[in-house]
C-alpha cells in the first residue's frame, strides 16, 4: 500500500490519456533531449551503417546507398525513462525487417542479440525478437523532416515499445551477438530490457 | 562485452520531510530523513512518488542537492508553470509530511574526489543542484586546511541565472568560494542585472567558456546541466576547443525552447 501524500491530488487524465501511459509516466507535448554527452557532428558524407555477424562477417551501406532502401513511415507513442511520455510521434526510416533481409542476402546470419553502437560511443543492447516483426527501424526522418543532431540526426535506432534510451541516437551498427551484454546505460543501473509497460526502469526492477 | 548486471530492486523508501528552505522566489530545498537511505554519489538523483487518496499517483526524477557526506538527502526542486508534483512539493509539503522515493539513481554524470583533473561545471537556471552536490562534496571530503589536497582538483563554476534573486545557493557559493582558493564561482547574469553588478550579463557563449575553462590539456572533468538549448551550446563549444567528448558529460531539462 503506498502511503498518501497529504492533500495531492494530482492532475486527472482523461480515460484515453490514462490508457495509453505506462505507469510512473506523464505525457509531454515538447520532445526533452536527453544525451550523456555532446551531440556528434556527423558528415553524410562519411557517414555509413553498417549490419555486423556475431562471425565478424559485414555488410555496410553509405548515406545515399541507406536512403535508396525501401523507406517505411510509422507514427507511435514513446516513452522516455525520465518519466515523459510523448504520443502519436511520425518518423521515417528503414526497418531492421529490412536490413535482415537486405543483410541475410549479403550472408549476414541474425544471432538471438543486438548491440547497436553510436557515434560517440553510445551502446545499447536489444534482443533481437524486439526488432524484427515491423517494432523497430533506424530512423532518419521525424515529422516530416530531417530528424535533428540533438535527436539524434541523421539517424537513429527506434524502438518504441521498449523505453526510449534503447532508441539510441546517431546509430551507425547493429551488431549480432550469440549471448547478451550489457549497454552503456545497461551497465549503469538502468534495466537491462526496459519494457515500459512493466515498469522495467533500473536493475532489479521486476 | 560487459555481463548483463544482477541487481536487487532499488526500493521505494519513505521519506520525512525534517525541513523545507525557501531558496529563491521559484524553487525550495526538501530536506529529508529517508529511512535506510543507502547512500548516494554527487550528481545522482532519485524518482519521487505522490499518491492522491484515490489512489492516482504520479513520478518524477530529482537531483540530489546534498553531498554524500551529508546526514540529510536535500533535494531543490523548481516550481514549474502549470507542473502536476513540482507546486506541490515547493508549495503544499511542510516538515513533518511523507513522501516515496527510491534511488540512488544514474552512474554517469557522477563525480568525487578521486577523479584527477580539474572541476569545470557550467548550470543553466536549476541545472545547479547536481553541480551544487558535487561541489558541497568536494568541501565535505578535502579539509579545509588541506590545500594541496584541494589544488589537485581546483573547481570552477560557471553559473547562468535570469536575475541576482534566481540563483540558487547564492549565499552557500559566496561562502564556499571565500573560504576557499582552490574554488571559483562565477556568474552571468541574463535577463536584469543589480545596479553595481560589474560580471558577465550575458547568455554563455564561447568567448566566456574560453576565459572560464581549463585548457584541454589539463584535462578537467566537465559537467554540464541545464535547460537543453544552454546544454547543447556549452557541450558543443568544449568539444570545438578541444576538450574530448567523453570528458564533457551532460545533463539537460526542460522544454526544448527553456532558455537561461
Amino acid at each position: 500500500m503506498a502511503l498518501i501524500s497529504r492533500g495531492f491530488r494530482g492532475r486527472k487524465r482523461s480515460a484515453d490519456v490514462a490508457e495509453r501511459l505506462p505507469p510512473g509516466q506523464y505525457e509531454t507535448r515538447d520532445f526533452p533531449v536527453l544525451s550523456a554527452g555532446p551531440t556528434p557532428r556527423i558528415s553524410l558524407a562519411t557517414w555509413d551503417f553498417s549490419l555486423q555477424g556475431a562471425d565478424g562477417k559485414r555488410v555496410r551501406w553509405t548515406w545515399d546507398e541507406f536512403n535508396a532502401l525501401p523507406h517505411s513511415t510509422v507514427t507511435t507513442d514513446i516513452h522516455c525513462v525520465t518519466k515523459w511520455s510523448k504520443f502519436g510521434t511520425a518518423w521515417e526510416g528503414i526497418s531492421i525487417d529490412t536490413l535482415l533481409s537486405e543483410g541475410a542476402a549479403k550472408g549476414i546470419t541474425p544471432s538471438p542479440y543486438v548491440m547497436a553502437r553510436s557515434d560517440g560511443g553510445y551502446t545499447t543492447n536489444v534482443p533481437l525478437a524486439d526488432l524484427m516483426g515491423a517494432k523497430a527501424w533506424v530512423a532518419f526522418g521525424f515529422n516530416g523532416a530531417p530528424l535533428a543532431p540533438e535527436h539524434g540526426g541523421p539517424a537513429r535506432l527506434l524502438v518504441p515499445h521498449l523505453y526510449f534510451w534503447k532508441s539510441a541516437k546517431w546509430v551507425r551498427e547493429l551488431r549480432f551477438m550469440e549471448n547478451d551484454s550489457a549497454g552503456f546505460w545497461e551497465s549503469l543501473g538502468y534495466h537491462n530490457y526496459g519494457d515500459p509497460w512493466r515498469e522495467q526502469r533500473y536493475a532489479g526492477d521486476e | 562485452m560487459n555481463p548483463v548486471v544482477n541487481a536487487p530492486r532499488i526500493a521505494w523508501r519513505v521519506a520525512t520531510v525534517a525541513d523545507v528552505i525557501p531558496e529563491t522566489p521559484r524553487t525550495r530545498t526538501l530536506v529529508l530523513d529517508v529511512a535506510e537511505w543507502p547512500g548516494h554519489r554527487a550528481g545522482q538523483h532519485v524518482d519521487v512518488r505522490l499518491t492522491a487518496e484515490d489512489g492516482y499517483q504520479s513520478e518524477r526524477s530529482y537531483s540530489i542537492a546534498s553531498a554524500p557526506e551529508d546526514n540529510q538527502l536535500a533535494l531543490t526542486i523548481e516550481r514549474l508553470k502549470d507542473g502536476e508534483v513540482s507546486p506541490y512539493l515547493t508549495e503544499e509539503l511542510r516538515a513533518g509530511d511523507q513522501i516515496e522515493l527510491r534511488g540512488p539513481i544514474g552512474g554517469y554524470f557522477v563525480w568525487d574526489v578521486s577523479l584527477e583533473g580539474p572541476l569545470f561545471l557550467v548550470a543553466g537556471g536549476s541545472g545547479i543542484v547536481p553541480l551544487m552536490a558535487m561541489l558541497r562534496h568536494r568541501d565535505s571530503a578535502l579539509s579545509n586546511d588541506d590545500v594541496p589536497a584541494r589544488h589537485r582538483v581546483p573547481a570552477r563554476l560557471l553559473y547562468s541565472s535570469r536575475r541576482w534573486d534566481e540563483v540558487i545557493y547564492r549565499d552557500e557559493l559566496t561562502r564556499l568560494a571565500e573560504k576557499d582558493e582552490t574554488l571559483e564561482v562565477t556568474h552571468t547574469l541574463t535577463r536584469e542585472q543589480p545596479s553595481d553588478w560589474t560580471g558577465f550579463k550575458r547568455r554563455i557563449d564561447r568567448v566566456m567558456l574560453e576565459e572560464m575553462t581549463w585548457p584541454p590539456s589539463e584535462h578537467p572533468n566537465v559537467f554540464v546541466c541545464g535547460p537543453t538549448p544552454l546544454v547543447e551550446t556549452v557541450a558543443a563549444t568544449m568539444v570545438d576547443l578541444g576538450h574530448k567528448p567523453e570528458r564533457v558529460k551532460t545533463e539537460r531539462f526542460g522544454p526544448t525552447g527553456g532558455a537561461v
